[in-house]
């Protein structure tokens, strides 16, 4: 069971990457969930795709190129759900599918990076190195600060944005400032679990801790034990069966979901004939 | 236009040809009126006459149109800690993993610097709070677990909590029960006592009957003053476009405006 982290210090890296990446995700995902931004989160976790593309193609850091497109999607958000006629669903639904869709085309035309494709969008989490150890360690450091000094105004807002701007905190500001952080965690994290499967890891343990919380604080604890259960269980098995690591996490964490969504109704229909 | 005669220091709210609405769509305008400390008045209309509108608009989450309003001499928006909002339910608080005693605490967010750990004061007003409302026993439950009407008499815990000078309720009794409406209008009947102005946007006639005046409107007001004088089968055909009369605390309908 824990001989693998024994023995290879590819897997005491990965372990650790997964530790440092389920708390800035539980952090962060906590309030994606509490302000229901699910949908824009994961349109902004995929919308980074052309970034990195680019960012390879021209031989730039991917991370410069994933930064770019993610504050650029954000930009997008913002003047959709200012501007746009059509429900905010539908269009943001239609940019992200449409960078979606640009990302690839530029990944499958460039011969230079069309094999790392597949490593963009299901990441490489067996190869993270000290660097990315490092920018994952710091991009925690930076969350805990900015949630720390915004969380009454980011809790309001999830309560009730009307409340939230009665009482003088600035609802939009907050609201662009989470977006910000769901960008930043997305280009600290995609490299270890890819473009197409980071967001399940912001979203999936925060989204437990959702069930069995009463309390912020333990909903956060909650998510970034779930978190990390799922690196070591997902990577644990990636070692054993040669499962795509970051894929593998990534199940881990949604079948807890499910199995503590299952947990909690069963717990309900016995306390509801209980009563 | 009502000119109170209070000393200008009681002043809590004083509007001046303002015209509210969304954008440049205007919902209501021309409205002069004023409230003083420990005043109360009520906005009655139909759906869509503005009244959650204006409510909105002393609490400062749209910009006046046109004219001023102000609150405790300052620009609406400017004096938010003196102010209490009750906006209509979103369902939103639903999914939040709280406790009912954290969403009341909540309301004393903005009441101390960024760093400062709530004081003594916040307990006991949000104590306070939760004793008017009668929801002690639920203080440890999970919002997500009540039914609405609790949810109701928790959200009016809030702004009770808040300890403003302007109390802005729109639609404040959806959901009580006979009890919770009851411990609904002796908290409004105490935070008058202690000074406080109140406005409720509310359908409800026996409701808005308990205020000192009623606003009545309908793109304009119709209306504004004591609830004998304004509630006149006239004005009520004016603002409801049905014709209305008051039987005690009801309103039933006498005759509908296409039989004029």
């Amino acid at each position: 069971m824990i001989e693998p982290f024994l023995d290879n210090q590819f897997m005491q890296q990965a372990l650790l990457a997964g530790v440092l990446l389920s708390a800035l995700a539980a952090i962060v995902g906590t309030y994606v969930v509490l302000r229901g931004l699910a949908f824009i989160g994961d349109a902004l976790a995929h919308g980074v795709l052309p970034g990195v593309a680019i960012a390879a193609i021209v031989g730039a850091p991917v991370l410069i190129g994933a930064g770019i497109a993610a504050f650029s999607m954000i930009a997008g958000i913002g003047v959709i759900t200012t501007r746009s006629r059509l429900s905010n669903d539908s269009a943001i639904g239609l940019l992200f599918v449409g960078l979606l869709s640009l990302g690839v085309v530029l990944v499958s035309s460039s011969q230079r990076i069309a094999g790392d494709l597949e490593s963009i969008l299901f990441g490489e989490f067996l190869g993270v190195d000290r660097t990315d150890l490092i920018m994952l360690a710091v991009s925690l450091v930076i969350a805990v600060v900015i949630v720390s000094v915004t969380s009454r105004a980011l809790l309001v807002s999830s309560f009730d944005e009307d409340l939230a701007q009665a009482m003088g905190f600035g609802v939009r500001a907050h609201y662009f400032l989470l977006l910000g952080l769901v960008a930043g965690t997305v280009v600290v994290a995609f490299q270890a679990v890819g473009t197409l499967l980071v967001f399940g890891l912001l979203l999936a343990p925060s989204a437990t801790g959702a069930l069995v919380a009463r309390r912020i604080g333990t909903m956060m604890a909650v998510a970034t034990g779930v978190g990390i259960l799922s690196s070591y269980i997902g990577l644990l098995a990636s070692y054993h069966f040669g499962w795509a690591a970051g894929a593998s996490v990534v199940l881990c964490a949604v079948s807890i979901f499910f199995v503590v969504l299952f947990g909690a109704r069963m717990r309900d229909l016995v306390v509801r004939r209980q009563t | 236009m009502t000119v109170d005669h209070a000393p200008k220091t009681s002043m809590i709210v004083c509007a001046h040809h303002l015209s509210v609405g969304y954008g440049t769509n205007v919902v209501v305008a021309g409205i002069d009126t004023d409230l003083v400390a420990g005043g109360s008045v009520a906005l009655v209309g139909s759906n869509g006459s503005g009244k959650s509108t204006l409510l909105k608009t002393l609490a400062g989450l749209i910009p006046p149109i046109d004219g001023s309003a102000e609150i405790l001499g300052h620009e609406v928006g400017e004096t938010t800690s003196e102010v209490a909002y009750l906006g209509q339910y979103h369902g939103n608080a639903l999914s939040l993993p709280m406790r009912v005693v954290d969403v009341v605490r909540m309301s004393r967010f903005d009441q101390r610097s960024r760093w400062r750990r709530r004081s003594h004061v916040d307990d006991e007003l949000v104590h306070e709070a939760m004793e008017v409302m009668q929801i002690q026993d639920l203080a440890h439950r999970p919002l997500r677990d009540l039914s609405g009407g609790q949810r109701q008499r928790v959200r009016l815990a809030q702004v009770l909590a808040r300890r403003a000078r302007l109390i802005l309720l729109d639609e404040p009794t959806t959901g009580l029960d006979a009890p919770g409406r009851t411990a609904y209008l002796a908290a409004i009947a105490r935070e008058k006592s202690r000074g406080a102005a109140v406005v409720i946007a509310t359908h409800d006639v026996s409701e808005a009957s308990t205020c000192d005046r009623i606003l009545l409107l309908a793109g304009r007001i119709v209306a504004d003053g004591p609830p004998g004088e304004v509630l006149t089968p006239e004005n009520l055909l004016e603002t409801f476009g049905i014709g209305l009369a008051r039987v005690g605390d009801r309103l039933i309908v006498t005759e509908h405006m296409h039989n004029h």
